[in-house]
This record gives structure tokens, C-alpha cells and sequence, in this order.
């Protein structure tokens, strides 16, 4: 999918150079644009560095036991029969820390592990709900504190690089309370026919 | 209050890991070192996005399709200039990141469309991407209302961003 939007783009700005006749301007812009990534990627790299190795202690420090006891009841309401599985709910709420702490690199295996394991429970046939709702919630940001945006922020010269914390909160929030509600209330006009 | 609050979460952190027995500075490194992989792995993408990016931008077409979204755009609230990041966030992260990046260091990032850019690129994740990487491991392929149900939490972080840079 990439590679189709990489190309139109590509063409798009031919073509669109040509007919606007701004060929010279385009031309001298690939080679801002492959040195600007460089030089974004030098700006920001020492900030991810330090942010993610602060969350990697955080989510060692055992932090992340606490959040897994804080969810359970939230846990309960969204997984409805599976939550009884024990294996699967540490997947997910492991998922979920790793989320939140924005530790990216952790969050994806462990979500695929849990996807697994919740898929097993629900027979592996279909489409079930349980796969589902752990989905879409990770297709919506939890992440508490915005690193690498912040980090972006600092190296264009932001007064305060996190101040946007919390109107990204805001927002989160208000992204993940629908994807759960939507999920849920438009279940039954999807139905699962493969079962 | 933030200058305050950022030292305040390295120490507490930092300073909690010590207090239940964590050799702290060995497992920073290890995340550190984890960092610098992310930053690497993703350049690549980013000198292909960013190139196109800015291609797009010399050549007017983000403009313009800016400008015929606008309509559409300002009933949502968002700043047209933002069109563009909203339409590529959910398909590619390291896409949205350039285009996010490139509105930043164009307007500032204290100004208006800046800091929505930023706190869009924050609130939301690359939902269709993450649909394709869980439904392909399991080998699903009716995704029911992943989609649609993702992309409406798409458009509400986008809609709530602008709204929330506004009121904060």
C-alpha cells in the first residue's frame, strides 16, 4: 500500500510541477527533502534515546503491575467471556503497559501474542469479538507521555516541547472511547459469517 | 507546571526502579540502545517520505489539495494545513511523522497549525497498518468493522486535537 502512495506521490509532484511550471523549485526540493530527514533524525535521535530508556525502566520497575491490577475491571467490561483466561489478560494488559509507556518495539510483539492467544480461546474460526476489541484499541494512541513528538518540538526551538501533553490526552481519549464504543455498538450489523 | 512535572518523572521513575531493586542504569542503556535502533530503522523511510514530501510541496499540489479539502476540513475544525498529515497518518507512521515534522518546522512549533500537527501526530496511531499486521499474523481476513470503526477514531483524534490545542 505504501508503494502505491510513494509513487503517486511522486508522480503527482511531476506532473503537477510540470503543469504548474515549477519544475526548477521541484527538482531542487528532493534534495532538501532527503537532507532534511537526516537532519531531523540527528535532532531527535538523543531524545528518543533518553525517553526510551527511561520508559524501558519504568516498564522493568514492575510499574507495570500495578497498571495490569488497575485494569482488570476495565479489562472484565471489554473481554466480556475470555477475561477469565488468565494467560490471555496478562497478554493484553502487558500490551496495554507497554502502550501506554509508549515502548513500541514491546507493545507489537507482545499485542501479536495476545491476538494469538485470544483467538485460541474463541476456537481460531471467524472474526471474534475479543481479537477485535484488542485491534482497535491499538489502532488508537494510549501513550502518556508524546516522546518522539516532543523531541520533534524541542529541535524546531518549542518553548515547551510538552506542553501539548495535555491536549494529546485529551484527544487519546477521546479517540479511544470511541473505537471501544463504536466497536461495540456496531458488532452485531458486522457479523461474524464465517462462523 | 510541565518544567516542572518532565524532571520530576525522570527522578521519580528513575529513583522508584532503584528503590525496588533494579540495576537502573544497565537497563537504560538497554532502552537507550533500543531508541537509537528505533531512530535508525525508521530513517530510511523517512528520506523516501520526506523526499516526496517535499516534492509535493514545491511542486503546490499540498496546497491545493489543502485548499479544495478546506471546505470539508474547516467544518471538522482542522487547519488545512494539516489536510495532508490527516489523510497519510493512518496508512504510514514514518509518513506521518515527515509530514508532521515538515508543518512543524514550516509554521513553528508554537504556532497555530504546528501544535496541532504535533498533538495530532501524538494522539493517533497508524491504525490501518496496526489492522494489516494483527489480521495478516492471524491470518484473518475478514476484518468486520476494524476498519471503519478505526478509521472513526482516526477522525475523532483529529477532530479533538485541534479542538483541545484550542481550549488548552
Amino acid at each position: 500500500m505504501l508503494s502505491k502512495v510513494w509513487v503517486s506521490f511522486l508522480g503527482i509532484s511531476f506532473i503537477f510541477g510540470v503543469l504548474t511550471n515549477r519544475m526548477d523549485v521541484v527538482s531542487a526540493a528532493y534534495i532538501d527533502g532527503a537532507n532534511a530527514a537526516i537532519e531531523l533524525i540527528v535532532s531527535i535521535v538523543g531524545l528518543m534515546c533518553l525517553w526510551s530508556g527511561i520508559m524501558e525502566i519504568a516498564y522493568q520497575s514492575g510499574l507495570s503491575s500495578y497498571i495490569a491490577r488497575g485494569m482488570r475491571p476495565i479489562l472484565r467490561l471489554l473481554f466480556g467471556k475470555a477475561s477469565k483466561d488468565t494467560q490471555a489478560m496478562e497478554l493484553v494488559s502487558a500490551n496495554i503497559t507497554a502502550n501506554m509507556l509508549g515502548v513500541s518495539n514491546a507493545a507489537t510483539p507482545i499485542g501479536l501474542q495476545a491476538v494469538s492467544r485470544l483467538y485460541q480461546i474463541a476456537g481460531r474460526k471467524g472474526t471474534p469479538d475479543s481479537v477485535l476489541t484488542l485491534i482497535v484499541l491499538n489502532t488508537a494512541s494510549i501513550q502518556i507521555i508524546p516522546t518522539t513528538v516532543a523531541a520533534i518540538r524541542a529541535s524546531y526551538g518549542a518553548a515547551e516541547p510538552f506542553d501539548i501533553m495535555p491536549a494529546v490526552w485529551g484527544a487519546s481519549l477521546c479517540s479511544v472511547i470511541t473505537v471501544l464504543f463504536l466497536a461495540r455498538m456496531i458488532r452485531n450489523r458486522f457479523p461474524d459469517s464465517s462462523v | 507546571m510541565i518544567s516542572v512535572l518532565v524532571p520530576f518523572l525522570l527522578f521519580s521513575i528513575c529513583g522508584y526502579a532503584l528503590y525496588s531493586g533494579i540495576d537502573v542504569f544497565p537497563v537504560f542503556l538497554q532502552g537507550a540502545k533500543k531508541g537509537l535502533d528505533a531512530a535508525i530503522q525508521i530513517l530510511p523511510t523517512l528520506v523516501g517520505l520526506l523526499t516526496a514530501v517535499y516534492m509535493m510541496r514545491a511542486s503546490g499540489v499540498i496546497d491545493f489539495v489543502g485548499e479544495i479539502l478546506s471546505p470539508m476540513m474547516s467544518i471538522l475544525g482542522i487547519p488545512k494545513e494539516c489536510t495532508v498529515l490527516a489523510l497519510l497518518k493512518p496508512i504510514s507512521g514514518g509518513g506521518g511523522l515527515a509530514v508532521g515534522s515538515e508543518i512543524i518546522k514550516a509554521y513553528g512549533p508554537d504556532s497555530y497549525c504546528g501544535r496541532v500537527a504535533a498533538v495530532m501526530l501524538g494522539a493517533s496511531e497508524t491504525s490501518l497498518y496496526t489492522i494489516s499486521i494483527y489480521c495478516g499474523y492471524l491470518g484473518i481476513k475478514n476484518t468486520r468493522y476494524a476498519v471503519p470503526v478505526a478509521i472513526a477514531g482516526d477522525i475523532v483524534a483529529f477532530v479533538t486535537s485541534a479542538f483541545f490545542v484550542k481550549i488548552f
